[in-house]
């Protein structure tokens, strides 16, 4: 399975959309989430939120969502969403790789979250269709001799990670 | 999957924890949770049944400090041990960079590991992985148990490609830093001949 690589050019490109996403569906906060669990980006007010154990359950829940999906025959449920007192959390599968999380409250409604996060769906799709490309073609680079900066991790760095 | 980010200078690794129910797996993570400096971990999330059985998975992110000057970030993971819990157990295993199997030294353990192992060979493939390949280390759990079998017999029985292997009694926490170690210098040298 190929890794995941982020470069700065895409990743500024995710936080536009999102920023933008956050503006126009009124949302609190909006992040994404790879499906293994790990934060690709972040925007709005994120202080009070464990954002590292937010990522981890989204993608927990979407994979037990997704084999809920496969057991009644459907391939996933791309959308998700929870109803709070307070706050809601809407989720929504992008391009069967990554995970759109947008939290609200009563400032926003339910019917514009959802318009909202179409138009970035498709927008975040076409982004993260280039970062797969780019990622091949990296590899390539890289069986034709481009350096990686791991190539030359030592068994020194490795221990001094664990020192203390 | 190793997440690189060269954006933000992260390389983010996942590791799971295997084995059968109540191995130690939990309580791998929950020392490792207790030993190290607050700065460096998150918080210790447990789905658990009401009887601190793992129902879905135990997570702890940690900071293991900078490699190249890429911030390294290690999300440990634990699958439910009950044999009846599999669907949840393969969900975990989705792109997942290395692997300790905790196994529990008793003899009346063995058959419900070799059991577990299998279902680990077996589940791994279906994520297009290879126990073969992948950065995979062993760990001899509950050591101070009278019960325990001789380190021979279970490195005989479960040791199938002289993988690393850690004698531990994790509740002291012995060899639970050693199994992390030994996983985690796995993954980071698989970065290198990527």
């Amino acid at each position: 399975m190929s890794d995941f690589i982020l470069f700065d050019e895409e990743f500024r490109q995710i936080k536009d959309v999102i920023a933008r996403l956050k503006a126009d569906a009124q949302a609190k906060v909006v992040f994404i989430v790879d499906k293994n669990g790990q934060q690709i980006a972040a925007q709005g007010d994120m202080e009070t939120l464990d954002t590292t154990s937010l990522a981890s359950l989204t993608a927990g829940n979407v994979a037990a969502t997704d084999g809920l999906a496969r057991l009644i025959g459907e391939r996933e449920f791309p959308v998700l969403f929870h109803e709070g007192e307070r706050d809601n959390v809407y989720i929504s599968v992008v391009g069967q790789r990554v995970i759109l999380v947008v939290i609200f409250d009563e400032r926003s409604s339910l019917g514009l979250v959802r318009l909202r996060v179409r138009k970035a769906n498709a927008e975040l799709e076409r982004i993260f269709e280039v970062i797969q490309q780019k990622v091949e073609s990296e590899k390539s680079r890289r069986l034709s001799g481009f350096d990686s900066p791991f190539a030359e991790i030592t068994d020194e760095d490795i221990d001094n990670l664990f020192k203390d | 999957m190793t997440f690189i980010n060269y954006a933000a200078r992260e390389i983010n690794c996942k590791i799971v924890y295997y084995g059968p129910g109540l191995c130690g797996k939990t309580t791998n993570l929950q020392y490792i949770y207790d030993r190290t400096n607050p700065a460096a971990k998150g918080k210790l999330i447990s789905l658990a049944t009401e009887t601190d059985r793992t129902l879905f998975f135990d997570f702890l992110p940690l900071d293991l400090g900078t490699v190249r000057g890429f911030k390294t970030r290690f999300h440990l993971y634990t699958v439910p041990g009950q044999v009846f819990y599999d669907a949840s157990r393969k969900l975990i295993l989705k792109g997942v960079d290395g692997v300790v199997f905790v196994a529990d030294s008793q003899e009346a353990r063995m058959d419900a590991n070799i059991e577990s192992l299998q279902n680990l060979d077996k589940n791994l493939v279906e994520h297009g992985f290879d126990l073969q390949t992948i950065p995979y280390v062993l760990q001899l759990n509950k050591r101070d148990l009278p019960t325990a079998l001789p380190v021979d017999t279970l490195y005989r029985a479960l040791n199938f490609k002289g993988e690393p292997t850690f004698e531990a009694t994790a509740p002291l926490g012995v060899g639970v830093f050693d199994t992390l170690k030994a996983v985690a210098k796995q993954v980071l040298m698989e970065l290198r001949k990527k």
